[in-house]
């Protein structure tokens, strides 16, 4: 086996990240080898897509028009076909986004112990309203269907971190964490 | 030690380290008796395996509670074709946590159940495809991963055997519908995640083509315990038709919420009230759903029956995936059935015109009851809309939208028609 990433796990890396870079340059160096890694797992070409996707997203922090072209130009695929898969789900940014992606979980599990209070409250800390990006880049909240974690209510992902049980209370400092 | 409570009512076979962060490395599971079973397992013949599966009885824990073991048979012995082994971890389904919980404290008890299933079915690579949230959990899972085939559980000629075997981890991108199998499997090959028309199934056509294998991380977890043990160890607990022990992932308005591990002939009201510890202080429960909330939901007259599959189908709802939802009287049931709704709207993968539009205009009506503008006429209508939905789609995720408004409205009419008639909600009336 060559060095780097064992192969069985480049397909499961995480896709957002707090030092995103929107000028990285797409799959070179040590990326290079995890793309190369990525296809060996699979039959197709195609496969890979989401894996390489999830790479691309992971360096820049969201997929540029320009990201989604290299990555169907690389896999054989087209343009049109990348941004049909891309849209369909819910983790690929398809703009960019603030350097703290801030997910909070409004499931019926997490609304039943109070998340829309929580979700009130990081606006108001974050100046900003669903979606929006803050003046300074740094916050970005959004809500999201259930998490997977509805017994630890409410459930908060901050790009590749999970935050359990928060509570409105626990908002400021959350957000002092994040720096 | 069961997470985050534990109860001596629970029987642990899948969850008996949940919070021993020493089992989660492989040092640590192999000193728990951990990869005792595929030695011996690699030893026998697939026919034998699946034979065990089949006798324990066994049913999947995705929320089909198809037979595990019956399953593996339909995957053809011939070793023509490459044949794969898709394990769900793609947990999504509203109230259920259990899957996360295995993995993250118990990563290698589901690894040795991959690698003994795949040998069963002759499968020569394995994917777990788990959920793009699961953003923790799947570095856990990852470092379990290169220690097994660090230590030779995985790859080339496993332990001596002769047998070969490849295990990815495939990370999804967030997408419900990527958990019905048939959405894993395209999404899985780079597609959206949308339902393909069944037959074919995937033993005959699944992932690229090939006959494959979906089974979800709970069932493929039980699998070594079942191989190690005998089918008879393994039906001393539960029913004839529901053998062995379930986690219930129990959350909402409890007390005590958590993943609990019960024998599937458990009493379900003393696992809300016993295990769970009930409602908070000085509240009622008023509602209960008990397999993630695509199922009907339950009043508390209704919770006196066993956990089993074919207990709750008596007791009026389904097993499903056992994630347990407790809703109390400061509850507006109508903002959470629109809650629940809003999740299949926003899910649905849009194939099925029933499905689309029907999730749409469940969402809405209901959006307007809950905001005190809805009219008599709309309880009938939503039942309407309702039963469009039923049966008449790719997959069961239309059925499932619909569940939640008719057993909702069946049992708390009176709640609808307080938003409607006077537009106020019982809810704050009860707080
Ligand atoms: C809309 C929908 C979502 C589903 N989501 C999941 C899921 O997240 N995890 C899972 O294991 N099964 C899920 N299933 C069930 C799978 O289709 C499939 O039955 C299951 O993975 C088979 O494994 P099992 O037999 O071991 O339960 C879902 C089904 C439907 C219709
Ligand atoms: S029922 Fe809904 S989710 Fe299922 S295939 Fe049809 S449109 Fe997609
Ligand atoms: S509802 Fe929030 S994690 Fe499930």
């Amino acid at each position: 086996m060559s060095g780097g990433m064992n192969p069985a796990i480049v397909s499961g890396q995480p896709s957002q990240r707090a030092d995103k870079n929107p000028d990285a340059p797409l799959f070179e160096g040590e990326y290079q080898d995890r793309f190369d890694k990525i296809l060996s797992r699979y039959p197709d070409k195609r496969a890979a897509l989401l894996p390489v996707l999830s790479l691309a997203q992971e360096l820049r922090g969201w997929l540029a028009p320009e990201a989604i072209a290299r990555t169907a130009e690389l896999l054989e695929l087209t343009p049109a076909y990348v941004r049909s898969v891309a849209s369909f789900y819910t983790m690929y940014q398809l703009r960019p986004v603030g350097r703290h992606l801030i997910q909070v979980c409004t499931g019926i599990g997490c609304d039943l112990c109070g998340a829309e209070d929580v979700v009130e409250r990081l606006l108001k800390a974050t100046k900003t309203r669903i979606g929006e990006t803050s003046e300074d880049g740094r916050y970005t909240v959004v809500e999201v269907e259930c998490l997977g974690g509805c017994g630890f209510a409410t459930m908060i992902q901050v790009n590749d971190k999970v935050y359990e049980n928060v509570k409105a209370g626990d908002v400021e400092g959350l957000l002092k964490e994040l720096d | 030690m069961a997470y985050p409570y534990a109860h001596p009512r629970e029987v642990r076979l899948l969850s008996k380290y949940f919070g021993d962060k020493d089992a989660v490395g492989l040092e640590g599971w192999i000193e728990r008796g951990g990869y005792q079973t595929l030695k011996g397992a690699l030893d026998r013949s697939p026919e034998e395996i699946i034979e065990v599966v089949k006798e324990s009885g066994l049913r999947g824990r995705g929320g089909a509670g198809f037979p595990a073991g019956l399953k593996w048979t339909f995957m053809p012995k011939d070793g023509e074709r490459p044949s794969y082994l898709a394990c769900n971890a793609d947990e999504s389904e509203p109230g259920t946590f259990k899957d996360r919980e295995l993995m993250r404290w118990t990563p290698h008890q589901l690894i040795e159940g991959i690698i003994i299933s795949s040998y069963a079915i002759r499968a020569q690579h394995a994917y777990i495809y788990i959920r793009g949230e699961f953003v923790d959990v799947v570095h856990v899972l990852n470092g379990a991963v290169v220690e097994a085939y660090d230590k030779g559980y995985l790859g080339v000629n496993i332990l001596g055997s002769g047998y070969d075997l490849d295990l990815t981890v495939h990370l999804g991108a967030g997408a419900y519908i990527a958990g019905e199998e048939t959405g894993l499997l395209n999404s899985l090959e780079g597609r959206r995640a949308e339902p393909r028309i069944k037959p074919p199934f995937p033993a005959q056509r699944g992932a690229f083509g090939m006959p494959t294998t979906v089974n979800n991380v709970e069932t493929l977890a039980a699998v070594p315990h079942i191989v190690q043990n005998g089918a008879d160890w393994y039906r001393q607990w539960g029913t004839e038709k529901s053998p062995g022990t379930k986690l219930f992932s129990c959350c909402g308005h409890l007390q005590r919420p958590g993943n609990y591990e019960v024998p599937l002939d458990f009493n379900l009201k003393e696992l809300v009230y016993d295990l769970c510890g009930g409602p908070p202080e000085g509240r009622q429960l008023l509602a209960l759903i008990p397999g993630g909330s695509s199922v009907p939901i339950m009043t508390p007259d209704e919770l006196d029956c066993e956990c089993s599959y074919e207990g709750i189908e008596a007791a009026g709802s389904f097993l499903g995936s056992g994630g347990l939802i407790a809703m109390d009287d400061s509850t507006c049931m109508v903002h959470a059935i629109r809650k629940m709704v809003d999740f299949y709207a926003h899910e649905s993968c849009g194939q099925c015109t029933n499905c689309r539009e029907g999730t749409a205009w469940l969402a809405k009506i209901l959006r307007r009851i809950e905001r005190g503008d809805g009219r008599e006429e709309d309880l009938p209508l939503l039942l309407d809309v309702g039963s469009n939905m039923v049966g008449k789609t790719i997959c069961p995720l239309s059925d499932s939208a619909a569940v939640p408004v008719v057993s909702g409205i069946q049992k708390f009419e009176d709640e609808f028609m307080a938003h409607i008639r006077d537009g106020s909600c019982t809810a704050v009336r009860r707080a």
